[in-house]
């Protein structure tokens, strides 16, 4: 595995009310972090769906950084805490169809914790670098052409 | 020779309930005949692919095909009834979504067939396996070939409409085989192609008619380990982890209505992409906990969640499979 050269694609959802005004904050007060986070707004951390995360991974994304408010500093009074139960619940799906949890990342940021999005975001690029990439199967691979049957090793030989 | 349009149904990765829902339909099925000529149905008739091959393309006016793609014959045959078919129907949830067989796509290939072949369940000291080739005296055997994962049918042919259900209910059968025979009179117009027929247009919920509240679950648990279960009271609110909320209507909440939860057969309500993602959603949603080891210990309620959440629906989901089972892909994609 070539580490060294590898470059996570992570893709971070962002609330409007926090953690996205952190990663402004992180950018008007020239902090440096890692580049390889392509940030969504959204209007709530309550907002993330599932299948947006399931998407960015069969996408091509090595990782997903789902960000919000506090507990308990919500805009929207307590929808950051479904993030967070949707988050627990969908880490376990995910070990079951093999995919490391620590893919997928959850951070409360304020709007005043830029140096904190900013180093979070940095940790977990290099999380996911350790990792390696995600490689999901890809639509295309499912066009018959690239597919061939089992070949005729006898299964304990596959399994040796 | 006769000038009805003919009808063919076809099995590939399925257990046969399917045909029997079609049978299901009782006298319908007369009405099948008198309208069809049914040209090609392995369970119901004699027939050879060969019969099939030598029809000209597009001369089949409907097939039903039931069964997800699983080997080469099962690819073989969708792409052959494809060609000769004006309309494709996608049957039933294996041909939708994968359905059971599409939790196979959970464990690698070869993995599988050890687990058929040579455990506690078969009884194979010689660890013998069925060679996709084999030489005797008048020739070449060949069975088919597996392919590394499951999938549904429409990721292997263009379909024309979906039919989901495990198996689709045959009051639904009987009504999407009454507008075939008004279009085929001219009486009636076919829906847009891609269309789902033969459902509702809401979620198993919207048709349950037990009792909903605020749901607010601190433990989730198995319906074997509730007794009884409230005959009146939302399943899911009991603490049963039920599919209903994410699940295609379409079957008068059958299950609920007996008293058991939604397993989810009739695949995704309109417009989810996901069918696990939307029930992910709908569980999280109505856990009564807010700290991480609160939600954790509602959570080990559920014992398999991925199980859970795409008992039908893997093989048509977004991520698909198991990465192990991608991962051989990959493999012989490069030819390694």
């Amino acid at each position: 595995m070539t580490n060294n050269t590898f470059e996570p694609t992570i893709i971070g959802f962002t609330c409007n009310w926090c953690s996205y005004r952190a990663a402004d904050l992180a950018g008007t007060s020239r902090m440096k972090y890692a580049p390889n986070v392509r940030l969504i707004r959204m209007m709530c951390s309550g907002r993330l769906d599932p299948t947006f995360v399931l998407r960015a991974l069969s996408g091509g994304a090595d990782g997903v950084m789902i960000t919000g408010c506090h507990p308990g500093e919500c805009h929207y009074i307590e929808q950051n805490y479904k993030a967070l139960r949707r988050f627990l619940l969908l880490r376990r799906v995910l070990t079951g169809l093999g995919i490391e949890p620590e893919r997928v990342k959850l951070v409360w940021a304020s709007a005043a914790e830029g140096a904190r999005f900013a180093s979070e975001t940095t940790m977990f690029v290099e999380e996911i670098r350790k990792l390696g990439p995600l490689n999901w199967g890809k639509s295309s691979d499912q066009s018959t052409d690239n597919w061939s049957p089992i070949t005729d090793n006898s299964p304990k030989e596959a399994l040796a | 020779m006769t000038t009805k349009p003919k009808f063919t149904m076809y099995w590939a990765a399925s257990c046969g309930g399917c045909e029997i829902a079609v049978l299901n339909t009782h006298e319908k099925i007369l009405d099948v005949d008198a309208n069809f000529d049914v040209v090609f149905w392995p369970v119901a008739m004699d027939a050879k692919y060969k019969d099939v091959e030598a029809m000209e393309d597009g001369s089949i006016l409907l097939t039903l095909f039931n069964g997800g793609i699983r080997n080469d014959e099962n690819e073989h045959i969708a792409k052959l009834l494809r060609q000769k078919s004006k309309i494709l129907v996608s049957f039933g949830s294996c041909a939708c979504e994968g359905c059971i067989p599409g939790l196979a796509n959970l464990s690698p290939v070869d993995e599988i067939v050890h687990t058929a072949f040579n455990t506690i369940t078969t009884d194979n000291p010689n660890e013998i396996y069925p060679q996709t080739t084999y030489d005797v005296s008048e020739g070449e055997l060949h069975i088919p070939k597996l392919f590394p994962i499951l999938r549904p049918l429409d990721q292997v042919v263009d379909v024309d409409y979906y039919m989901p259900g495990c198996p689709p209910e045959s009051h639904q059968i009987a009504a999407v085989i009454d507008l075939v025979i008004k279009v085929v009179k001219g009486e009636a117009e076919l829906p847009p192609k891609g269309a789902t027929i033969g459902v509702g247009d809401s979620t198993v919920c919207d048709e349950c008619p037990r009792a909903r509240n605020v749901k607010l679950i601190k433990e989730f648990t198995r319906i074997q380990d509730i007794a009884p279960v409230d005959p009146t009271l939302c399943i899911l609110e009991q603490g049963i982890p039920c599919n209903g909320p994410a699940t295609r209507s379409g079957c008068n909440a059958r299950c609920p209505q007996a008293g058991a939860q939604c397993i989810g057969c009739y695949g995704p309500a309109e417009g989810v992409m996901d069918y696990g993602a939307r029930l992910m959603t709908a569980f999280a949603s109505v856990i009564d906990a807010n700290t991480p080891e609160e939600i954790d210990h509602i959570l080990d309620g559920i014992p398999d969640p991925t199980g859970q959440v795409y008992r039908f629906n893997l093989a048509g989901s977004l991520l698909k499979a198991n990465r192990e089972a991608w991962k051989r892909i990959d493999k012989r994609t490069q030819g390694e």
